[in-house]
Parts: C-alpha cells; structure tokens; sequence
C-alpha cells in the first residue's frame, strides 16, 4: 500500500516537473530554432524540405505551452 | 480674482450631463463599456491584419494571380509549399539570406558590444561620441542605400580610394556591387555600419543596469580587470546581447529596402535575399498564389523568432 501511495507521488512529481511551462518552452524554442537552421543551411536538400514543418510545430507548440501554468 | 470665478463658472456649467446621456452611460455595464471602448481598434486589427494574413494563407492554397484576377481560381492544396521547399534555386536564397543573416549579426554584435564597453567608461566628450555613433541609425535605410551606392563607385566612391589607400590596390580595379564575390559582403558592411549603434545602445543599457557593488567586492578580492569582464560584465549583460542578436537576426532575415537599393539581388543572384525572390515573384512573374506560399513560409520563421524573442525580453524585464 505504502508502495503504491510512494509511486504515485513518484509519478505525479515527475509530471508536475515536466508538464510545466519552463521546460516545455526551453523544448519549442529549441525546435523552432533548429528549424530556422534547418531553413538556411546549406548542406542537405531533405533538411531543408523539412524546416517549414518543424518551424511550423516548434511555434504551435510554444503558442500553446505558453499558456501552461508556471 | 473675478476671472477666476467666472472660469470655475464656466466649468461648472460645462460638467452636468443631460439627463437621458447619463441615464443611457449609466445603464451601461462595465464590461460594456471596455468593449466599446476596444471596440474600434479590434476592428481596426481584424481589418489590417488578421483579414490580409487569413487571406494570404487562402491565396497560398490557389492559383490565383493577382494580375488575372478574373480568371477562376482552382485549389492546389500544398503544391506551392512543396514546390518552394524543394526548388534548388529558393534554398539558394535561404543560403544568401543565412550568409547576410550571419555576418551582419555577428559583426553588429561585436563591433556594438566593444563600443558600448568602450562608451560606458566615461571619458571627455564620451556624449559628443555617443551621438556621433548613433547617427547612422537616424537615417533612412532608402538614403543610406544611395549614397553607399555613391560610395562604393569604383571611379569616383570614396570607399575604394580608402581600401586602395591601406592595401596599395589600384582603386578603380575592384567593384564593390558588381563583383560577384565581393557584392555579399558589400551589403553586410552597409548594413553593420547603419545598425551597430543601435547594438551598442542595447549593450550600454545592459552594461548600465549591472550594480558597482558587484564590481567593488570583486576589487576587494583582488579579481583582475579580465576576470571581471568574464566573470560579471559578459554574464550579466548577455540577456541584452541576446536581445540585440535576435531583434537584428529576425530584422535582417527579411530585410529588403537596402538590399533592392545597393544591389536589386545582383549581380545575378549573389545578393538575391529571400524578400528580393518574394518580391520577384509576386510582382514580377505576378505568381500571387506561389509567392503568398513564399510570405507564409518566411513569416512562420519570423513569428517563430520573434516568440523566442519575446520570451528573452520578458527574461530581461524580470533582472
């Protein structure tokens, strides 16, 4: 019982530390940065082809987790 | 004295409300009243904003020309991304607006960071030399097109007699904006002249914003001038060269008056920039349809820089 009650506090103390809007930011940022290098490199075609949508979901995703509580 | 009282008088008479106005305003909630208020500028933004950007993203699907516009418009789905994102000729331009992006960043960035440093310490006529430095940036970027165009006449410009003076070169052998290996670094030196001021000013406000006692107590333990600069300086005004780095980053990304001015994207397409391809494309070729697919790929990077950019400012405000 006592295990069961340890893991769920494990659990909901790793989501609460996750699922907040610092780290989840630091993660959009991150992608929407890789994508604009992604855009302007000058060494792969396929890189490129696919900046557009990584740009695309790094600033969806920061518009949304911008809206998570602290 | 009397003409005091005449004008309380008079504001006296000019404050009571007829009876039905301040019945109707009265009947309003407050809520009521914050929207008429914010009424106007909501459908001031719905119509200067919002309803271009929805109709860019509409026109980005069709093959509708703005040059035809009666012709009947057929849906193409995500054709003109997927030609855009694997034209050879389009990341080409990416690559020549990553080279000016770069550069000019990294250039401002140095250059207006050593002048903030050196402006901060506070020497005669340092004011006369702040306002000297910031002049630049006071211009038009049309004005300062034309006349570095003058500049860099290989016949009679002054910047080729400057370079011929230190590098014994002859002046008139070199072209700044025909030459196809020098005209990329023509509008970046342009460019880093007009906007370094304006790095230096955000890098003197960091520089500005960081305490004496921090630098008194490093003295008291006997850190050096260098371990300063490590230590405290660079640290703790990095948020403000931050800021710079991506406000010059996402403005240069599409920059187009100086680059239209000093080259038009030439010689051939060495200068060719994204906003100059944009432009060729939708005015030019008149491809309305293919060029708003274009608009919407640039403006999602910068919409997703400038988050990144709000979310660093909002870290600057919070110091």
């Amino acid at each position: 019982m006592s295990l069961d009650a340890n893991t769920s506090t494990l659990r909901r103390g790793l989501a609460d530390r996750i699922l907040r809007r610092g780290p989840l930011e630091a993660i959009a940022t991150t992608i929407i940065a890789a994508g604009v290098v992604m855009l302007m490199q000058p060494f792969f075609l396929t890189l490129y082809s696919w900046s557009f949508t990584t740009t695309l979901f790094g600033t969806v995703m920061f518009t949304i987790v911008s809206k998570v509580r602290e | 004295m009397n003409d005091l009282s005449a004008s309380s008088q008079i504001t006296y008479r000019a404050v009571p409300i007829r009876p039905a106005v301040a019945r109707r305003i009265r009947g309003l909630s407050d809520q009521a009243l914050a929207w008429l208020f914010i009424t106007p500028t909501i459908v001031l933004l719905l119509a200067i904003n919002i309803f271009p950007l929805v109709w860019t993203i509409y026109l980005s699907f069709t093959n509708y020309r703005a040059n035809r516009a009666n012709a009947p418009t057929i849906w193409l789905g995500t054709d003109w991304y997927q030609s855009i994102l694997t034209d050879p000729d389009i990341w080409a331009a990416m690559q020549v607006t990553a080279h000016f992006v770069v550069w000019t960043v990294l250039i401002e960035t140095v250059l207006g960071f050593g002048l903030a440093f050196l402006i901060d310490k506070k020497f005669r006529g340092h004011g006369l030399w702040t306002t000297i430095i910031l002049l630049p940036m006071m211009l038009s970027p049309a004005v300062v097109g034309n006349f570095w165009t003058f500049l860099y006449q290989p016949q009679i410009g002054l910047f080729n007699y400057v370079v011929a003076f230190f590098t014994g070169r002859d002046a008139s052998s070199f072209q700044m904006l025909g030459d196809v290996t020098l005209s990329p670094w023509a509008i970046v030196i342009v460019d880093a002249w007009m906007w370094t001021p304006y790095v230096m000013l955000i890098c003197l406000a960091g520089l500005r914003s960081i305490p004496d006692y921090i630098y008194e107590a490093a003295e008291v333990d006997r850190a050096s001038n260098w371990r300063q600069f490590w230590s405290i300086t660079l640290p703790m005004a990095l948020p403000f060269i931050m800021l710079a780095v991506l406000f010059r980053g996402i403005e240069n990304f599409k920059m187009f008056d100086m680059v239209n001015l000093l080259t038009g994207g030439g010689p051939g397409s060495t200068t060719e920039v994204a906003s100059i391809t944009l432009k060729r494309a939708a005015f030019e070729s008149w491809r309305t349809g293919y060029s708003s697919a274009f608009a919407i790929i640039l403006f999602v990077t910068v919409f997703g820089l400038a988050n990144i950019y709000v979310k660093a400012l909002n870290r600057v405000k919070s110091r």
